[in-house]
């Protein structure tokens, strides 16, 4: 994550375990759904789960054009 | 008896010169010189410091091979039973020098070996693990501190006591773990940390985290609609079959794989080899854990550019820095070389 960053590609971490996240030092930080299925939830009908995944995703998208100075965390 | 120490020191510390002599090859001098004398004097009684070791940095640095060699010769003559190098506090080759002299000393003489350094000095982190290296203030005044700490650490082993933790005896923690037994239980250590946490008093944590370098942000994506993107996993999800065959832990090495004309991840085509959480769901639908599907719906509408026909993964689970570290910069190296403007790194 840190050398994508490093040679100037913006990346986003989509992590359920944010403090790691930041520990290590993601700069923008997606908080996800769970550990075992950070893009999903397998309670839900499929079509409610893609609903998460695409909710997560366009988030990702929105932080990878966040002009930011440190790090950040793009939640709901 | 008394113990034969032999002290290795760099030119500038033998009185030679500076930088305009950091070329001086190595030499052997019979007794103390410079530092040696306080080192005699903490010595004691127990061990003479027989000979003393002369090298300039600069050829320490451009000949290491070859100074180990000669150096380990010229020591044989002597028998010593104890080398000690340095101090080197933040002087960045003498303490490579120190580094890889004692290493060598104690590997090929099988015979104690201690040397100093600031915690900062680059040979730190290479040697800290295999050698004792006493912690040393940054220049040349923390030579009074020093010194006697060397010489307590090097007298304790030819004694064969044993040493005690990293606080105690004044060395850089190695890294190494022993069970001790406490009077307390930890819950109650910990709510004690916690309460002087709470109170703003200090506390010292049993467990101390290991400290992360920085990075700062890079530029943001300007145009998202003509974005090339890429995704990256440490979830662990590869090909059916795990072709490169990734560990489940620890893993040594990431794969790459392609999703040219792929549109989603199925549980007949893909699956995780993460050893660090239940894999029924990402294995049910890998695009829980790398979610090609979506991410395609989301490229034909435009939302941004295009995907990276390759993906890459690895499985984050105790993997170590140094292997992740690689990992990230040879996988940093081909998404540039595809021209990828983003990334969207997924972690369970």
């Amino acid at each position: 994550m840190k050398e994508l960053e490093r040679v100037g590609l913006p990346t986003v971490h989509v992590c359920t375990i944010v403090p790691i996240s930041q520990t290590v030092g993601a700069n923008r930080i997606v908080p996800s759904v769970a550990i075992p299925h950070p893009l999903g939830d397998p309670t839900k009908p499929l079509e409610e789960e893609k609903a998460i995944r695409r909710r997560l995703l366009l988030k990702a998208l929105e932080a990878l054009q966040a002009d930011i100075e440190e790090q950040t965390i793009f939640g709901n | 008896m008394t113990y034969r120490v032999v002290h290795y020191i760099n030119q500038f510390f033998a009185g030679i010169g500076g930088e305009e002599r950091a070329d001086y090859p190595p030499e052997l001098r019979e007794g103390v010189v410079g530092p040696g004398q306080a080192l005699q004097a903490a010595l004691g009684e127990e061990a003479v410091v027989v000979a003393t070791l002369v090298c300039g940095d600069d050829y320490f640095a451009e000949h290491a091979e070859e100074a180990v060699d000669k150096i380990i010769g010229l020591l044989e003559s002597y028998r010593p039973d104890a080398l000690v190098a340095g101090p080197a506090f933040n002087a960045g080759r003498y303490g490579m020098a120190c580094g890889a002299l004692c290493d060598a000393v104690s590997k090929k003489l099988c015979i104690p070996v201690v040397t100093a350094m600031y915690p900062e000095n680059p040979a730190v982190e290479i040697y800290r693990k295999d050698l004792y290296i006493v912690e040393t203030s940054d220049s040349a005044r923390g030579m009074r501190d020093a010194i006697p700490k060397m010489a307590r650490l090097i007298l304790k082993q030819l004694n064969g006591e044993p040493l005690g933790r990293p606080e105690e005896e004044g060395y850089i923690e190695r890294g190494i773990r022993v069970n001790i037994f406490r009077d307390r239980i930890g819950a109650e250590r910990a709510v004690d940390m916690l309460i002087k946490k709470l109170k703003g008093e200090d506390f010292a944590t049993e467990y101390p985290m290991p400290s992360f370098d920085r990075v700062p942000p890079a530029p943001a994506i300007q145009n998202i609609r003509e974005a090339k993107i890429a995704l990256v996993t440490s979830g662990g999800i590869v090909p059916k079959g795990n072709p490169d065959r990734i560990e489940a832990s620890s893993a040594t090495k990431y794969g790459e794989y392609s999703i040219a004309g792929l549109e989603n991840l199925t549980p007949e085509t893909h699956e995780t080899v993460h050893g660090g959480y239940d894999p029924t769901y990402a294995n049910d639908d890998p695009d829980r854990v790398l979610p090609l599907d979506v991410a395609r719906e989301l490229e034909k509408e435009g939302a941004f550019g295009s995907l990276h026909d390759k993906y890459y993964a690895t499985v984050g689970n105790g993997t170590p820095v140094a292997y992740a570290k690689k990992f990230g910069e040879e996988i940093a190296k081909k998404l540039k070389e595809a021209d990828v403007d983003g990334v969207i790194l997924t972690s369970t």
